[in-house]
């Protein structure tokens, strides 16, 4: 019997070939192809890639087919093999204003230069069961528009930037941005951790998060000044050349969200930004993302600081799903050593109170103790 | 750690051991020596947890990835690692990290403790006294010791700062009062060098008196949390108490089912559904070496027949 606890080498790889053979499912189904996952599950590949810090269609495609679907799981391994990739360099921010649009909606103003530009969303769709998709179905195509979107989509914000109504968002820093992935998270983090530690972190937590201020935990209840989601360029600087090359194309989502100020001392009343940017199309996490960003600055705005969402520490020592994973889950490995410790205490403790006292002479005192 | 014996063993073992595709030890370069930096400041100021920029491990966080970090980064090819969880080297986990390092660094794995060049462990400490060309790296869930009295890392940083320690010992104090002991039992804060309040990790209080002077470096690693922490060779470890309330340790009344040993840390192991229990030692290797040796414990409870569990 005491053999059983011995774990081992077997044991482990057995496992791991059963988890392969349960990965491939029912062998008369054809396997899937990693070209499937990433044009037909493409927004299970957009959240791989965003909380999983990499942009790459291909590993993330990957990921989702080792992990046998499992999201999180996905994005630990896209994080683990991210760990394992050199660094050749930054690149120049991107400029969102030059997105190649292919949606953008503001919920500020009916109209407004450029339009609104529905794209594809599921917003309107009536979510009904399609039964038609069970089946191999022809999916149409969708008409061209008889329009050009504009190549520089201007912002919500700089509409109201010109009449001073919401705030300036100036770079004003000097250094290096600070680097989630390469150092230990200070508090109070600067924005820019803030804003990485948003960008990677889970999308279910910054929902719920979202969720409890826009319902009165803390008061962020904004306006989706702008969301905008298409291609954007990036490009680097090489040394020897001195000027910006584009390496590469991303596909990203932005909002912006709009929130009442009522001003200060020394500032008159104005609007303040709370800003989301995901890889991919993600517009429940871009949102909920802004949201957060805006109520994590109540401190900062002098605001009353009372409940989670404005809690810094709170908030990103616990948005990491790669991490919480792991820790909530490491509870299933081998505790028995402090549990031995406890047992030698808890027998102790009750030797000596009135309780064991009582139940001394019971014939089932070793029961009592067992059960608990 | 220990003299190279030659460039050309080393290349031609990298290159037969290593994983295809990965670095020696899965962290780059870069990598290893910004932990390797925050090692040496760790073993600088005894005790203080050093911040570092902790990676993603193939390994889930809360599983080790803070001392496998540690451990990547002062591996070399000549080394003997050993890695033991729970005090047995056959845990399932242990199994799993020793695989890791088998595979990704190709070094020499040993289940014997003096053997070893680098011990990795969680939750305890050999019974076997580590010697001074040994390095032991723990894994660490919570590097703060004063996380459970506060929360916020803005605050916990200002107390290590100040040594701001009086709530540990109200802690243990209102403890105390209400038990009549101290009934912490494991991850027991110690003061090192009479300075940092410092989590020893969760091993039991059984193995805080090993780490006082210790003549191997004790290197501790939270890769969640982000933290490294250091003991350097025989340093003062304490842990806190009173003066008329003494720190004091684990005992059992029995001794080890197997090797009869009344000094070890002992497992309590349940043996059918009628409460009958043996206790057998935590550490394997103790264990079976003094098996080997000719020590013999009493056995399963009744009618139970020990077998040989080699």
């Amino acid at each position: 019997m005491y053999v059983a606890v011995k774990g081992g080498d077997a044991a482990i790889e057995n496992s791991q070939t059963l988890l392969a053979e349960e990965r491939r499912g029912d062998k008369r189904v054809p396997e899937l192809t990693l070209d499937q996952i990433k044009n037909q599950l493409s927004l299970s590949v957009d959240r791989v890639m965003a909380e999983g810090s990499l942009y790459d269609r291909d590993l993330a495609a990957l990921a989702i087919k080792q992990a046998r679907g499992d999201i999180v799981e996905a994005i630990f391994l896209l994080r683990a093999y991210r760990t394992t990739l050199p660094r050749f360099g930054n690149t120049v921010p991107v400029d969102t204003g030059k997105m190649q649009i292919r949606r953008r909606i503001s919920a500020t103003f009916k109209d407004l230069p450029g339009g609104q530009i529905l794209g594809p969303s599921f917003d309107y769709t009536h979510r009904l069961l399609d039964f038609s998709l069970a089946k191999n179905s022809n999916a149409p195509l969708a008409k061209e528009a008889s329009e050009d979107v504009l190549a520089e989509m201007p912002r919500v914000t700089e509409l109201l930037n010109d009449e001073g109504l919401i705030e300036k968002e100036i770079d004003d820093n000097e250094q290096e941005p600070f680097d989630v992935t390469r150092n230990s998270l200070k508090f109070p983090a600067s924005r820019e951790a803030r804003l990485q530690n948003l960008a990677r972190g889970d999308e279910g937590f910054l929902l719920a998060l979202a969720y409890s201020t826009q319902r009165g935990w803390g008061k962020t209840h904004p306006f989706a000044g702008e969301i905008r989601m298409g291609e954007v360029g990036v490009e680097i600087i090489p040394e020897e050349l001195g000027f910006p090359i584009e390496v590469g194309e991303i596909t990203v989502t932005e909002c912006q969200m709009v929130n009442q100020f009522k001003g200060s001392a020394t500032i008159p009343a104005q609007f303040t930004r709370g800003y989301g940017l995901t890889f991919g199309h993600n517009e429940r996490k871009a949102m909920s993302m802004g949201i957060l960003d805006r109520s994590l600055r109540s401190k900062e705005l002098g605001e009353a600081v009372n409940a989670p969402a404005q809690d810094e520490e709170f908030v990103l020592s616990h948005s990491c799903n790669v991490e919480a994973s792991g820790f909530v889950q490491h509870l299933k490995l081998p505790h028995y050593v402090d549990f031995q410790s406890e047992l030698v205490t808890v027998r102790a403790l009750r030797k000596a109170s009135a309780f064991s006292e009582k139940n001394e002479d019971s014939t089932d005192s070793k029961n009592v103790e067992a059960a608990e | 750690m220990k003299a190279i014996s030659g460039e050309r063993k080393r290349t031609s073992r990298l290159k037969e051991k290593t994983l295809d595709g990965y670095n020696f030890a899965y962290l780059d370069d870069q990598t290893k020596r910004m932990i390797r930096r925050a090692t040496l400041k760790a073993v600088a100021i005894p005790g203080y947890q050093v911040p570092f920029g902790s990676r993603e491990m193939p390994l889930p966080f809360g599983w080790g990835t803070g001392g496998i970090q540690v451990t990547a980064s002062i591996i070399g090819i000549d080394d003997t690692l050993k890695v033991i969880d729970q005090g047995a080297d056959d845990t399932t986990n242990a199994v799993n990290i020793r695989r890791f390092f088998a595979k990704t660094a190709g070094v020499e794995t040993t289940e014997n403790t003096s053997d070893a060049s680098i011990i990795q462990t969680r939750h305890r400490i050999p019974e076997v006294k580590l010697k001074s060309d040994q390095i032991i790296v723990y894994q660490v869930p919570i590097p703060e010791p004063l996380r459970w009295i506060e929360p916020r890392e803005e605050e916990t940083r200002k107390m290590h700062a100040l040594t701001e320690y009086g709530v540990m010992h109200v802690g243990l104090y209102e403890n105390i009062a209400h038990f009549g002991k101290v009934t912490t039992s494991y991850d027991y804060p110690v003061q090192v060098n009479d300075h940092y309040v410092m989590s020893p990790s969760p091993i039991p209080k059984f193995d805080n008196p090993k780490m006082d002077k210790m003549p191997a470096l004790q290197l501790f690693g939270a890769g969640r949390e982000k933290r490294i922490y250091a003991v350097p060779p025989y340093t003062k470890v304490k842990s806190l108490d009173f003066d008329d309330h003494p720190f004091e340790i684990e005992s059992w009344s029995e001794c080890c089912a197997l090797c009869g040993s009344s000094s070890s840390f002992l497992d309590e192991v349940i043996t059918d559904d009628k409460g009958s229990r043996m206790f057998v030692c935590s550490d394997s290797n103790f264990c079976a070496d003094r098996r080997a040796k000719g020590h013999k414990g009493p056995g399963l409870p009744r009618k139970f027949e020990i077998k040989d569990v080699e």
